[in-house]
């Protein structure tokens, strides 16, 4: 807290002011820079290790090696036990969009049920709704997969995907929830009164309003589709359809130390479109984040 | 605002209930009341139907087969046989399934409020209006989104290892106690470690709240003399205590599922799944290892809810105390 100091400017004189905001405005920001070194230092590092030699990556203290080489990245090209890096980035790519699609549609079309019809025993569903939020995913885990054992849906993407469409994810419809509440009510009244059906004014008013809802929704999808571990893990046995998270652990386990600089690049490879997509949307996905603190 | 987690939004809903229909001066008949009910209850129900039907088929279902499967012996190939409570006591007398409960404890324990910690300092910090804020909210948010990736797990597995940055740099300390992720003792501080790294998530919902907190209260504060400290203790942390009572409830329920980190970091070494010497075998991890490895379904189930009770209680507990240091604004939502 020492840094506020430099708020409160009591002395009348400019320059007096100036010479005590000065200290603390460049404490604050050498302590951000500070802390800002610490976050980043393991992206940092990751990227100088990806251009060293495999036996240089852990011992040597240097971030950027002297005479950087790409033969990490190169190998890539080898692929993972027989098996292109680019088939692993495909099947992510596929399960994440297609969790995005089966998340806009079914989240949005519950949210505005919950938002802006008014239907018996909608209180009670919402606080079913609310309580899932919070349920722990492993109880879930040995029934669903016993379920889809029985429906002979193991190694297919069907169990990853289906909950997707069934807007079990909680969280964006609750995020929806709050924003279709705020929209102006004159806007659907007004259609209703015009004649206008549910569906119309969902598709024609409610969905293009809420487009900062649905692309954080998305974002977020996409992210957390593209990190799953455990869902993968478990469903899925044959290296072919593994995604990138699945792909880079079986690197580790088959190459580990002996391919360090191979194993390094490939994990650096794999946070690319994560990355990608929070510089692009950044704005969407702390606002985001935000609101659903502030109102949840 | 934090109740909202439950409670709020449907007392909202609740409030906003009556509402004119018709327009003025029209009394609607009953008839059309009833039949536009019906058409409502009719539509409602339509657009909830994948909602509802993933609550039966993925939530609800599962949900009471998982209660059923706990008190069986299930391996998947032969039905499952009721064997009572014979999951629950096998599981209390297992010094494995213990040390799994005390690993994770003590993880959630230490790791939820030094991350919380760290993310209230840094909001602090950053609600100051300086040069370079949005971008430093940024930078120190994107941790949060790639955190929970393999990647990441294995970046943080190389640079806790021995003769890397961490064991160098306690080395210069004068500590010698080697790599963290190779010492069964150690290896839970860099899962930790890993935890608070993405301080960035809550961070951004604190300063959401310290946004809203209104200027007048400092500067009336400020007249009366309050120093800083005074003005945290007595506006700044009562007036985000909805915040951070959100954060506190989602921050714990997460750390109590800790999965893929302690199964990247601790993976690997000698064929164990979860670390040296267990050292990182947080509870989901065993329960990963009694479901799939040896499938005890039925076991891994009755371990599953002794997850859910013991979060179920922490809720409870949470919302039990909110009354006690939980301010919400008089009339707000």
């Amino acid at each position: 807290m020492t840094a506020q100091a430099g708020d409160i400017t009591r002395t009348p004189s400019a320059k007096g002011a100036l010479r005590r905001r000065l200290p603390g405005s460049l404490a604050w920001h050498i302590g951000a820079l500070a802390l800002l070194a610490v976050i980043l230092y393991p992206v940092v590092w990751v990227v100088g290790g990806s251009f060293k030699a495999s036996e240089d990556i852990v011992g040597s203290l240097d971030l950027f090696p002297a005479d950087p080489i790409v033969s990490n990245y190169t190998g890539l090209a080898d692929g993972i036990a027989d098996i292109s890096v680019s088939t692993f980035f495909f099947n992510s790519l596929l399960l994440a969009v297609g969790s995005v699609i089966g998340i806009l549609i079914s989240c949005s079309l519950t949210a505005y049920a919950f938002a802006k019809i008014r239907f018996a025993g909608r209180n009670l569903l919402f606080t079913l709704m609310i309580g899932t939020l919070l349920l722990p995913y492993h109880v879930l885990l040995i029934p669903q997969y016993v379920l889809f054992r029985n429906l002979d849906m193991i190694n297919t993407y069907t169990p990853l995907l289906l909950g997707k469409y069934l807007a079990t994810e909680a969280f964006f419809v609750f995020l929806m929830v709050q924003f279709m509440r705020n929209l102006p009510r004159e806007l659907d009244e007004a259609a209703r009164l015009d004649g206008c059906g549910h569906l119309r004014i969902y598709w024609s008013i409610v969905l293009p309003l809420c487009r900062p809802a649905l692309i954080t929704s998305a974002i977020f999808t996409f992210i957390n589709s593209w990190n799953d571990f455990m869902g993968p893990l478990i469903y899925l046995n044959e290296p072919g359809k593994y995604t990138v998270s699945l792909g880079l652990k079986m690197f580790v386990d088959q190459e580990g130390l002996a391919n360090y600089g191979g194993m390094i690049a490939m994990s650096l490879v794999a946070l690319l479109p994560v990355l990608a997509f929070f510089l692009a949307f950044q704005r969407y996905l702390i606002d985001g984040m935000a609101t659903s603190g502030l109102k949840g | 605002m934090g109740t909202a987690v439950t409670h709020a939004p449907a007392t909202e809903a609740r409030a906003k209930d009556p509402e004119p229909r018709h327009g003025p001066g029209t009394p609607p008949r009953p008839a059309d009341l009833k039949r536009r009910g019906r058409r409502e209850n009719l539509a409602g129900y339509l657009f909830m139907s994948p909602w509802i039907a993933g609550f039966l088929l993925l939530t609800a279902g599962p949900m009471a087969a998982s209660l059923y499967f706990a008190f069986t012996d299930y391996n998947l190939f032969d039905a499952p046989r009721w064997i009572g409570l014979d999951n629950f006591s096998e599981m209390l007398g297992d010094p494995r399934w213990r040390h799994s409960v005390r690993v994770t404890l003590w993880y959630v324990a230490v790791g939820t409020p030094v991350k919380l910690l760290v993310a209230l300092g840094v909001a602090l910090l950053l609600a100051q209006k300086r040069r370079g804020q949005a971008f430093y909210r940024a930078a120190f948010y994107a941790p949060s989104l790639i955190g929970a990736s393999v990647s990441v797990a294995i970046v943080w597995k190389a640079i806790f290892s021995d003769d890397a940055i961490v064991d160098r740099t306690q080395k210069v300390f004068g500590i010698d106690a080697g790599g963290w992720t190779g010492d069964p003792d150690l290896i839970i501080y860099s899962l930790v470690a890993l935890t608070v790294w993405q301080f960035g998530a809550p961070m951004v919902i604190f300063l959401a709240g310290l946004k809203q907190v209104p200027r007048e209260l400092y500067e009336a504060a400020d007249v009366d003399g309050a120093g800083k400290l005074r003005q945290f203790w007595k506006i700044t942390l009562p007036m985000i205590s909805p915040v951070l009572f959100f954060n506190v409830l989602l921050e714990t329920i997460h750390s109590f599922q800790i999965f893929s980190s302690a199964y990247i970091v601790g993976g690997g070494a000698g064929g164990n799944a979860c670390g040296p010497a267990d050292g990182s075998m947080v509870y989901t991890c065993y329960l990963y290892v009694q479901g799939f490895e040896n499938s005890r379904m039925g076991l891994a189930s009755a371990m599953a809810w002794m997850l859910l009770v013991a979060v179920a209680l922490v809720t409870a507990v949470l919302f039990w105390s909110q009354k006690r240091w939980v301010h919400y604004e008089e009339g707000g939502r």
